[in-house]
């Protein structure tokens, strides 16, 4: 992850049906299922942001949002 | 463009998820890739309709927050023609299986394509009828099985890129699931083209297709379309030529568009008088 940045990962695991695809092309092994067969953010620290799980989502399940650390509104 | 954020939840209808689709389809995969094209676009929601035959692709017409049209099976296009000459100011876009596109819609389809009209045909080829239970498809090829193919098929399939390409589609392109952000590129080019624009992308159906021919689960077949498609002109492709090509295959400016073809002879017949 970038210096000062973190990431969140929200998951819907009511629209997410497990099918295991954001887990297979994580390419820093981020996620994994829960309990329930359903995917969750187990290693969010390693997360970079690429935004390929929520790309390739099926179940439009995931969304990730970047926050840079105490640089609010510093993007244009 | 526009700068701001893409959040999906802006162009869906969220109260009717979860979607119907199996897990790991690849459909909403094409879904995904579209309502991002439309918001990198920038378009109103108010600006575009969808319309939508019968089958499992045909279902996203009800998932998006645009005007929307679910008719009758094969007829999308039909439809989409009458909204786009009543209506010409607004974006057309049609979701088609494969069997709703080239087996019962194969008519409409190649005569949409020779029409040159404005519509975005976008061709989600998952090689099966997937929501009536699993049978063969003009897109399924021979040697394959199917529920309605059990000693496997005989019939050879149809091309979708050289068959709209010989029809007269002006815009031809071709990409996979696998490749979403690709897949989304070439969608926007497919909307922001004037004439008829045909985007085919191959998408798993890993419960039927993927089970009965032994392709794996959803993961596999999307790890299937990585090696097995190139990108034209690509190194890839040179030095395996058998490989299915993407990217775009046909952008033709020069026919004239079918509404401003026919706006033409409509102040003709009027003579000014209107």
């Amino acid at each position: 992850m970038g210096k000062g940045k973190t990431v969140k990962h929200l998951i819907d695991k009511e629209w997410c049906k497990g099918c295991g695809i954001c887990i297979h092309f994580c390419p820093k092994n981020v996620l994994d299922f829960d309990q329930y067969g359903k995917a969750e953010a187990i290693r969010p620290e390693d997360c970079i942001a690429c935004k390929l799980c929520e790309l390739r989502c099926p179940d439009l399940a995931i969304q990730i949002i970047e926050d840079q650390e105490g640089e609010n509104e510093k993007q244009e | 463009m526009t700068t701001q954020a893409f959040n999906f939840k802006d162009y869906i209808r969220p109260r009717f998820f979860p979607h119907i689709w199996c897990p790991g389809c690849g459909h909403g995969i094409v879904l995904g890739s579209l309502l991002r094209a439309v918001h990198e676009l920038g378009l109103d929601k108010n600006e575009i309709v969808m319309t939508s035959g019968i089958g499992c692709s045909s279902r996203i017409s009800g998932y998006v927050d645009f005007h929307s049209l679910h008719t009758i099976h094969g007829r999308a296009l039909s439809f989409a023609t009458g909204v786009k000459l009543s209506q010409p100011n607004l974006k057309a876009i049609v979701p088609m299986g494969d069997g709703d596109a080239l087996a019962i819609g194969g008519n409409h389809f190649i005569h949409a394509a020779r029409r040159n009209i404005d519509i975005t045909a976008i061709v989600m080829n998952n090689r099966i009828y997937g929501m009536t239970g699993g049978q063969f498809s003009p897109l399924s090829g021979s040697g394959k099985k199917a529920t309605t193919a059990p000693y496997t098929t005989i019939d050879r399939d149809f091309d979708v890129a050289e068959l709209a390409k010989s029809a007269g589609a002006t815009f031809v392109a071709r990409s996979t699931v696998y490749h979403a952000n690709e897949c989304k590129d070439l969608i926007k080019k497919g909307i922001t083209h004037k004439g008829f624009s045909v985007v085919e992308i191959l998408t798993q159906c890993p419960t039927y297709y993927g089970r009965k021919n032994k392709e794996g689960d959803a993961i596999q077949m999307m790890e299937g379309y990585k090696t097995n498609t190139a990108k034209i002109g690509s190194k890839k492709l040179e030095k395996n030529p058998d490989l299915i090509q993407r990217g775009i295959f046909v952008k033709n400016t020069d026919v004239p568009e079918y509404c401003e073809a026919y706006d033409k002879i409509i102040k003709t017949a009027m003579k000014g008088k209107a």
